[in-house]
């Protein structure tokens, strides 16, 4: 089929692609935000992986087309065949091969940094008539029971308004977390589905109404990030976000403890925004569900304790 | 009964046989599959024109952090009708005509196994549009609760108003919904039953293994999707709680019927896409697909393993981990069939005598980029790395380089492709690669802008955002709106050549496949006399398609 030549050329491709998508794979790192749990850094190490496969497949093909497209036009008139091969069987099976052996290590590799990830320690309790405490049975191999955690901090989530409860029953709209510490957040949404996210710690997980969601997570950056809603919740879905801060033990403590006792005056965008809309070009005046007032969100969380 | 109906369809087509070729016989209830298929084309291409429009107006807004062209209700409305219309009355409906138009002739039948049923489902879906066009009009405007419609956000609605945006989206897609399984049952028939003599599964052309199959998936898995909608409509309208959390209803039951069908859907749009490839690749390549069978039957692999993937779109939605592993595995052995073709289509190229006209820049482009999606693919089926990126813009630009980037491109490339014999005109080949190359640079430009805006963390369906975001974003806005404007060569070529273009030969690519037997227009009954068939598919080496035997050689 090919002459030595030609195998040494297409040699000298693969050794090229192999080069180019392992530096490209390295690039990969640099195009996330920063790794502020332990976890992110098991992810980014996957991402990168996936990315100098994808780019060793997808450089490898493109350039196929590429060195057609620049040895192989046909001069208008010739209608006459290209190559005779209807098939090749050898072939055939090689690149059928080759991209199971591709996806089973790709999904071997995921399977490995999912378990270590450990993260997403998700302990549901379904509020449904039929009980599914079989669930977990299956599952516990598979990373569904949370891990033990130092700190307990319950999240609240409604349109438009994110509110956290702390060990000492402080209520405050942000979301203050200990470095290097295992914290449970228990994730309870009110009205429709929200969804917790911070790019910096790579999570997300949807907050569904009627189900507790345990997630266990550790930062190891200290930093200030935004936790944002990822599951489309509405009008005022993209004002729904807050400040997080990880910061150390002690800066933890003294903010608790400052914060018990001071005033809090919470800010919602979202009721800032019901009230006085911003100058739009084009005026719908569609409806849209009220956001609940904060003071008035405050008292309905104390309510909800129990 | 049927002698009844069967007489009553001869007597319709002597008269339109009588009448001819005009205009008018588009506007009207017509039982010919070629009609039928320009019908469903053109209504679909204003409803393409409509989406974009409403995509441009979701960029414009987009092009600053904050929220200041389109107030939020409104943007939400454009982006859930941008989505709707975009997958349920462009891409879907599109494909069902080219299929009306093609399949008939590629396997040499007179018409459709069912013509007027194939009449009755093209005309569902002109009001259903309408009606779910109709609901700008609304007091309280569109649906905005995102093509997904999840609910609770769905279910929230102004309570003293029994007709809502919602109400009309729902029933707008149970209608398009009702239409689509007509079809479904129409092509499958007439696929399996009305090919011609000789026409044997293994001779059929690919287009038609991915239309049989993508009709398959249809049959299958749209039940589930009208299922969840009516279940939908009575939480909405009649005070049911199948999905409402508030009264031990389950949200989550909602996601998977919806994502059984939607899943598949991307296959049932982008099968035909694939099919559109191993048409044109070939004829302008002048080689026989390479490894025929095998892509033939990764078609109905990939039908067939994308009905085990719908959970790949709720790996966040308290979705425990045994469930998110298996549908892990599941989804990425889509990756295999996939492969097997774009492997096959690159083989096709290689060493081969390439012609770059129109479609052939179209359909190397789209295969190009759909590779570019396919690798974008499995990295999302990977849980962990999906969970930082799901609901961010890089899904939204991995699943525009499959819609747009791909099957998009596929469409216009059959749309010049096939130009000639469906209206028995040439095109204007300067102005089909100005359209090409004013689709594929914007194209990917505002497509692959959202990658890096997805890893960074920007989330889909946000109407302000981060002023971090603000420099891909201007790329993409930009890109996008040159992009809209790319439709207006395409546009003014194909209403210009079909009036005034050159007449077309029968068989203007030198292609194999039965379609170019016949004349261009082809007649009312497709061919002559029945043709009897005797060689494999592609078979682009035998002379007959190499000598030019049925045009003038001047072109």
């Amino acid at each position: 089929m090919f002459s030595v030549f030609e195998y040494v050329l297409i040699a000298f491709y693969v050794a090229v692609l192999l080069v180019v998508s392992r530096w490209i794979g390295q690039q990969a790192f640099s195009w996330m935000p920063p790794q502020a749990t332990a976890e992110a850094q098991r992810v980014d190490d996957l991402f990168s992986f996936l990315v100098s496969i994808g780019a060793f497949i997808f450089l490898g093909l493109i350039g196929v087309i590429v060195y057609a497209i620049a040895f192989h036009r046909a001069p208008p008139e010739d209608y006459t065949e290209g190559h005779p091969s209807r098939g090749d069987a050898r072939l055939e099976i090689l690149w059928t091969a080759t991209p199971t052996l591709l996806v089973v290590w790709i999904a071997f590799q995921s399977f490995n940094i999912y378990q270590q990830l450990n993260i997403l320690g998700l302990n549901q309790i379904v509020h449904l008539h039929t009980p599914l405490e079989s669930a977990p049975a299956y599952a516990a191999n598979i990373s569904d029971v949370p891990k033990p955690a130092s700190e307990t901090i319950d999240v609240f989530v409604k349109q438009w308004d994110w509110s956290f409860r702390y060990p000492n029953n402080v209520t405050s709209n942000q979301l203050h977390l200990p470095i290097a510490r295992a914290t449970r957040l228990n994730l309870q949404a009110q009205d429709v589905i929200h969804g917790f996210y911070v790019p910096e710690f790579r999570l997300k997980q949807d907050i569904i109404p009627g189900r507790k969601i345990d997630i266990v997570l550790t930062p190891i950056r200290a930093g200030k990030y935004r936790l944002k809603d990822s599951q489309f919740s509405g009008t005022y879905f993209a004002l729904m976000e807050t400040d997080v801060y990880v910061e150390s033990l002690d800066r933890y403590n003294q903010w608790l403890t400052q914060t018990a006792t001071s005033e809090q005056t919470p800010v919602n965008q979202a009721v800032a925004e019901n009230i006085q809309p911003p100058k739009t070009l084009f005026n719908s005046g569609w409806y849209t569900v009220t956001p609940a007032q904060p003071e008035v969100a405050n008292k309905r969380k104390l309510n909800n304790d129990t | 009964m049927t002698h009844d109906f069967s007489q009553e369809i001869t007597g319709d087509r002597e008269s339109q046989n009588q009448q001819g070729n005009t205009w008018r016989q588009y506007f009207s209830f017509n039982t010919d599959h070629k009609v039928i298929g320009v019908q469903y084309m053109v209504m679909t291409f204003i409803f393409f024109l409509i989406g974009g429009l409403l995509a441009m107006l979701i960029r414009a807004e987009l092009l600053t952090p904050e929220s200041n062209l389109v107030d939020r209700p409104l943007y939400n409305g454009l982006f859930t009708m941008h989505g709707t219309i975009m997958i349920f009355l462009w891409i879907i409906p599109f494909n069902a005509g080219l299929s009306n138009y093609l399949v008939p002739l590629m396997i040499g039948a007179r018409d459709m196994s069912f013509p007027l049923l194939n009449a009755i489902s093209f005309w569902i879906l002109p009001p259903a549009g309408l009606l779910l066009l109709s609901s700008f009009f609304l007091p309280n405007g569109t649906a905005q609760a995102g093509w997904w419609s999840y609910p609770p956000v769905s279910l929230q609605v102004p309570g003293d108003q029994f007709i809502n945006g919602e109400f009309i989206w729902i029933v707008s897609l149970v209608l398009i919904g009702i239409s689509s399984i007509m079809g479904a049952v129409n092509f499958v028939t007439t696929i399996f039953w009305m090919r011609a003599p000789g026409m044997t599964f293994f001779r059929m052309p690919v287009f038609v293994w991915s239309v049989f199959s993508a009709q398959l998936l249809q049959l299958v898995n749209l039940p589930a999707l009208t299922a969840a909608l009516i279940l939908l409509l009575l939480d909405l309208s009649f005070g049911t709680q199948f999905f409402k959390p508030d009264a031990n209803g389950d949200p989550i039951i909602y996601q998977h019927l919806f994502w059984f069908y939607s899943h598949p859907a991307v296959y049932i749009m982008a099968l035909p896409a694939f099919g559109i490839f191993a048409e044109i690749l070939p004829a302008f390549s002048r080689n026989p697909l390479f490894g025929y069978r095998s892509v033939a039957i990764a078609t109905l692999g990939i039908a067939f393993i994308s009905i085990f993937v719908w959970v790949h779109h709720m790996f966040t939605s308290a979705t425990p981990g045994w469930m998110r592993m298996t549908f892990m595995a599941t989804s990425m052995l889509v990756a295999i069939p996939t492969g097997i073709k774009a492997f096959a289509w690159t083989a096709t190229i290689w060493r081969s005598k390439l012609h770059l006209e129109t479609p052939m820049l179209f359909a190397m482009g789209g295969a190009a980029m759909f590779i570019f999606g396919g690798v974008t693919g499995v990295m999302l089926a990977a849980t962990p790395f999906d969970i930082h990126v799901n609901n961010t813009y890089f899904v939204v630009g991995h699943f525009h380089y499959i819609v747009f980037n791909t099957i998009t491109m596929a469409i216009f490339a059959a749309i010049y492709y096939w130009f000639p014999k469906i209206t028995g005109r040439m095109y204007a080949e300067g102005w089909g690669k100005l359209h090409f190359w004013l689709t594929f640079i914007p194209a990917n430009i505002t497509f692959f802008s959202m990658h890096p805006l997805g890893l960074q963390g920007m989330l889909r369906r946000v109407s302000s955002y981060d002023p971090q975001y603000q420099g891909w974003n201007i790329i993409a806005s930009l890109a996008s709106f040159l992009l809209g404007a790319s439709t207006l060569p395409f546009i003014a070529n194909i209403v210009g050549s079909w009036l005034y273009g050159p007449r077309a030969v029968d068989n203007p690519w030198h292609a194999t496949g039965l379609e170019w037997t016949t004349s261009s227009p082809p007649p009312r009954d497709n061919f002559e006399e029945i043709p009897t068939v005797t060689r494999p598919p592609y078979d682009y080496g035998n002379p007959k398609y190499s000598v030019i035997v049925n045009s003038d050689n001047s072109e």
